[in-house]
Parts: structure tokens; C-alpha cells; sequence
């Protein structure tokens, strides 16, 4: 794993493995030397990642190739969309005020688009967990019918006739034969580089910043009440729940994917980090705030043969805890992230 | 401590420069004698019974008595191994082949680097083994763009014919699942019936290996197409099809 070095500090080191390896080609040094700022980092006190970069090093210019692909239209049919149409910084990369994902040629899919961030703790993608390697995820996206519907081979061929892109490829992989691995690779670095770790929660856990009083009632509410599904730091346990939206499910959600009658119904736990920037809620996006959210839980709950045993019994909250829940919510938005510069849109000035 | 300034550091870099040159040493060690190796080719042919398979004119009869036209017929074979008379074996690296009827190079697979010797038998994986089910973006044979992958829940498929039949149903199967319950991974070893490929550096062996479609159809299970014409995700008909189809394959004869 790459782990922060001041730059400078290693040149030195950097010139005698160069002066070391002058008799032949190495090109290890240049995948170990951090460029810029792009380099990888476990927070402090959070879990190994699922993935980190093995097989695929991290480079700058990888991860800058990464967010042109992510933000360039050209992955869709008609060129009119992009990964960041329904995935935008300001929301925490999810699609603010829309239910579910607005596609190509005013198709609408069928579920919300989720917001992209710590996906490198993720070891499966999608609300149904269907996708199980982050280098694989746009592959959905793009050639799902109602999103970007193309084809992966036109994609690449596009890439290989454009101007910018055969010189970006050379520059991240060596190479300026252009293929589906090496698109996804840069992608994965860009969309693993996505990490949230600056919210005022964090701060606070780091002695760095203090919690009001109603922020502290709504920590310690959090930790008896939600903490068991939305476990922090992540704020996901990274599990399938049904947490009770429905008595018949419309969408099988994970169940889809097993076939098993036991995950009917059930979908994947979403992380809470940035929740108040990400309306709507819920994989068909059906509650618009998060007032809504808690109501659900405390008088909405609807029994079914899937529903999570932690809902069986129904949350109890006064009007004021959840008053102070939401305050605590607010504290998991992370500015940082959302202003963060590295992770803009390059076509838009 | 010295305090690692960069003329320190430069002076220091330039006495490492002098001590090292580019001129190696000789080696005092005697060379490892280079494997004597040559190639093998595997010559595929897509049959039904005995005939040739034709895409898109021919028609053909299941054992249930359908009878259907083949658009399609793509299939992965991975890990192929070659078994020697010494039972010493030969694995191929980066062994992933996607054979594609109607485009003949894709069923001719030119096995390099095998070592000299009397081979006696072959096996090999029908699919994608798990591990690289699991492990993000490939390329090449593995490429998603290849239309042998699932998006939507990941996975390889790792065999697929398509067709209609006279009466005009549509044919799907598209045969993936690569864990647990679900697993359709054969690994086989179509017998050389006594024969043998004699490998050297100048001879190379052709060994020509039958895919017999009719096997999708039956033993164990017929396949009757008016209750079985789409199977399109992991389960239950997509083993069932995996188990009629894991003895497609037949050593026909072997050219050394």
C-alpha cells in the first residue's frame, strides 16, 4: 500500500535506485514514487480495505485518466451521459432529488442511484450486491439499457479515436492500445480515491472538534439504535437488510442476485456518511427527507418473512430525540470531500 | 547523526556511481539447460452427432425431436494441461480460450513451450475458473466486451448457444455460475483412445477434438424445448445443461 511520503523527502531515495538500476529498465520506480497528491491512505482507526490498488498501482496520471472517463459522455450511446450525470460531487457523487437514475433518452431505471464514496471497503456493488470487483462496476452502468446503453468494444473504440485519450492511456499505462481492463483500471482508481474521512464526526472522533450538546444526545442515540446496521466508521455494516419498506416487494433486491427466498426484499445497507446531502432515501428513493427516514423506522416498520430481526420490535424515539439524531446526521457531511478539487469535473472550467 | 542534506546526498550518490558499473561480472555459475520445448495444436470442430455443425442454415434434431437452427455457439475452455507418459504435466500460462463457431481461428489453440516427450492424455476446464470470476477487469479472452459476461451480477458465462426452433421459438441458453450451488465448471479429459502426441522441437501434433452440440440435449437429462428454450442466470437448468454438455468433447485422432 502507498502510504503518504513528503515528496521531496524521497527524492534522494528515488535518484540512487535510479543510479542502482541504470544497467536496466525499471519501472517499479516509477509505480512506488507517490505523484502529487494521489496516493492512498487507510484512516486512522478504520478497517482494512477490500481493495487497494493491488494489481493495479496508482498513479497520477492514472487517476487523472480515471475522472475523464468518469465525467465523459462519450461512455454512453448518444453521448449525453455520463457516470457523473447521476453521480454528482455536490451530493456526495449520488443524484440529488431524483428517485431513481434518469438515463438515456429520458429513460428512467429503477432504483436510486447510491452515492460513490470508501467503495475500497467494499467488497460488493450495486443495492443488490450483484457486482463483486470495483473494476468491474461501470461495465453495469454502461451497458444497462436504460443508463448509458453501449457497448463496452464501442466504448474502447470511441476512446481510440479521440484525440486526448490514446496519449492518456500512454501516459497512465504505457501503452496506447486502448482496452476494457485498462479503461476499468483507470476508472477504479478515480472512483477508489472517493473517500470521505473529513466529516465534523470525524473531526470530533480525532479530539478536533467538539459536539453540541444536541449533537452528543444524537451520538449516543445513534450508537443504542442505529449503530448495529449503519456501524461506524463506515456507517455500513456492508450487509443485506430488509428493513421493512414493504409487505410485497415490487423489487426482490438482493434476492435477485441469490435467488434466495431468504434475501427477498433485502438490499444493501447504505452508508450514512453524507446522508443529509443525498436525498432521496431508500434504494426506490421514496422518502425525500430524513424526518421521513426516522418516521419510517419508528412507526412505519411493515412485517414481512425477510424483515431484519433488529426491526422486529419497533425503534422508539421521541419527537426530540429524532430531532437530535438528524443534528447528529449532519455532523457525518463531509465539505472536504464534496469542494475536494482532485475529484471535479475536467470538462466543466 | 549525519544530517542528510542533498550535497551530502550527492556526493554520497556520485561515490555509489563509481563503485558500479554496467559491465557484469561473469557468471561463475553453469547455466541451467534450457527445456527443450515445442508446440502443440488443438483443432477443434463443432459438430451435431455426425455432422458438421453450420450455423444459421443447418437444421438439427434434438433427442426430444425439436428441431432448431444454431445462431450461436461460444464456449470458454481454461487451464488446459497436457499429461505426459512420465505423468509429468504441461499447464499452459494464461490459459483462457474463447472458441466461437463461425470463426474458424478461434478453434485452433497453438499450445507453445511444452516440452519434448510422449504425451498421453489432455484435460481441461470447460468455463472460467472461479479466481477469475473474482478478480476485476481481464482482458483478452476475458474481456467483457467478448459478450460472454454478465454486468448486472457478476460472473463469466461460460457457454452459450443461441437459435430458434422450426416452430419459431427462440433459443437462449447462456450458461454461467461459478460458486457454491450454483458452480457449472467441468473439468474434463476426453481420452486419446491409446494415442499419442509425440512433441519435438521441428514436429507438431495436431490433436483434433470434436464439440458435439447434441450432447447440450440429453444424457443425463433431455432437453425438450418446448418446457426448456431460455436459461439466462445461474441455477438450476443452467447445472442441468452443464451436466449434459460436460461430455461434448472427443479426441477424434491425433496428427503427429
Amino acid at each position: 500500500m502507498i502510504q503518504k511520503m513528503k515528496l521531496y523527502g524521497w527524492l534522494p531515495v528515488f535518484f540512487s535506485l535510479l543510479l542502482f538500476s541504470s544497467c536496466e529498465r525499471d519501472p517499479v520506480v516509477k509505480e512506488e514514487l507517490p505523484a502529487d497528491n494521489i496516493y492512498f491512505v487507510v484512516p486512522q482507526g478504520w478497517p482494512t480495505p477490500h481493495y487497494d490498488f493491488t494489481g493495479n498501482a496508482l498513479t497520477k496520471e492514472g487517476f487523472v485518466l480515471g475522472r475523464r472517463l468518469f465525467y465523459d459522455t462519450k461512455l454512453s450511446k448518444d453521448n449525453t451521459i455520463s457516470c457523473g450525470s447521476c453521480h454528482q460531487q455536490f451530493a456526495a457523487f449520488a443524484h440529488l432529488d431524483h428517485k431513481v437514475s434518469h438515463g438515456i433518452y429520458g429513460l428512467l431505471g429503477i432504483r436510486n442511484a447510491p452515492p460513490i464514496f470508501n467503495l475500497n471497503w467494499h467488497s460488493e456493488f450495486m443495492w443488490d450486491g450483484g457486482i463483486n470487483h470495483i473494476e468491474v462496476q461501470p461495465l453495469a452502468p454502461i451497458t444497462n439499457p436504460v443508463e448509458m446503453d453501449e457497448d463496452m468494444a464501442v466504448v474502447v473504440s470511441k476512446l481510440q479515436g479521440d484525440a486526448t485519450y490514446p496519449k492518456m492511456f500512454k501516459d497512465a499505462f504505457d501503452t496506447d492500445i486502448i482496452t476494457s481492463q485498462l479503461t476499468f483500471k483507470a476508472m477504479a482508481q478515480f472512483m477508489g480515491m472517493l473517500i470521505s474521512d473529513k466529516s465534523k464526526y470525524d473531526l470530533y472522533t480525532r479530539g478536533e472538534a467538539t459536539f453540541t450538546a444536541s449533537e452528543l444526545n444524537g451520538l449516543s442515540l445513534f450508537q443504542q439504535k442505529c449503530n448495529t446496521c449503519h456501524t461506524a466508521p463506515l456507517f455500513t455494516n456492508l450487509q443485506y437488510m430488509n428493513n421493512g419498506l414493504d409487505t410485497v416487494f415490487a423489487d426482490a433486491g438482493r434476492g435477485k442476485i441469490t435467488m434466495m427466498a431468504a434475501d427477498s426484499g433485502t438490499f444493501k445497507v447504505p452508508s450514512l456518511r453524507n446522508v443529509a446531502l443525498s436525498p432521496p432515501y431508500m434504494h426506490d428513493g421514496r422518502f425525500n427527507t430524513l424526518e421521513q427516514v426516522l418516521e419510517h423506522y419508528v412507526h412505519g416498520v411493515k412485517n414481512s418473512a425477510t424483515l431484519s430481526t433488529e426491526l422486529t420490535t419497533p425503534i422508539v424515539l421521541s419527537s426530540g430525540e429524532k430531532a437530535d439524531i438528524i443534528t447528529f446526521l449532519k455532523t457525518l457531511t463531509d465539505n472536504t470531500f464534496i469542494k475536494d478539487s482532485r475529484f471535479k469535473d475536467p470538462f466543466t472550467p | 547523526m549525519i544530517k542528510l542534506t542533498y550535497i551530502n546526498c550527492l556526493i554520497f550518490l556520485f561515490l555509489v556511481a563509481g563503485f558500479i558499473s554496467c559491465k557484469k561480472d561473469p557468471d561463475p555459475v553453469e547455466p541451467v539447460p534450457v527445456p527443450v520445448t515445442g508446440s502443440v495444436i488443438l483443432n477443434f470442430e463443432n459438430k451435431f452427432g455426425d455432422s458438421a455443425l453450420v450455423l444459421n442454415t443447418g437444421t438439427y434434431i434434438t433427442a426430444s425431436n425439436d428441431t432448431f437452427s444454431v445462431s450461436k455457439f461460444d464456449y470458454y475452455i481454461s487451464n488446459i494441461r497436457l499429461i505426459k507418459d512420465d505423468l509429468s504435466v504441461y499447464a499452459e500460462s494464461e490459459s483462457y480460450h474463447l472458441l466461437k463457431a463461425g470463426s474458424p481461428g478461434s478453434l485452433l489453440l497453438t499450445l507453445t513451450g511444452v516440452p519434448v516427450g510422449t504425451y498421453t492424455g489432455i484435460e481441461f476446464m470447460i468455463g472460467v475458473d472461479s479466481l477469475r470470476n473474482v478478480s476485476g477487469a481481464q482482458t483478452g479472452a476475458l474481456d467483457p466486451s467478448n459478450g460472454m459476461f454478465w454486468s448486472w451480477s457478476t460472473g463469466y458465462i461460460m457457454s452459450k448457444v443461441e437459435g430458434s426452433t422450426v416452430g419459431g421459438t427462440e433459443l437462449e441458453f447462456h450458461i454461467g455460475g461459478f460458486k457454491g450451488v450454483n458452480k457449472v465448471l467441468k473439468t474434463v479429459s476426453p481420452s486419446f483412445n491409446a494415442a499419442t502426441a509425440i512433441v519435438s522441437e521441428t514436429a507438431v501434433p495436431h490433436i483434433n477434438i470434436s464439440a458435439d452440440l447434441a450432447e447440450w440435449f440429453k444424457t443425463p437429462t433431455n432437453i425438450d424445448f418446448t418446457v426448456t428454450h431460455s436459461v439466462s442466470i445461474p441455477g438450476a437448468n443452467a447445472k442441468m445443461l452443464a451436466d449434459n454438455y460436460a461430455d461434448m468433447f472427443s479426441v477424434m485422432g491425433i496428427e503427429n
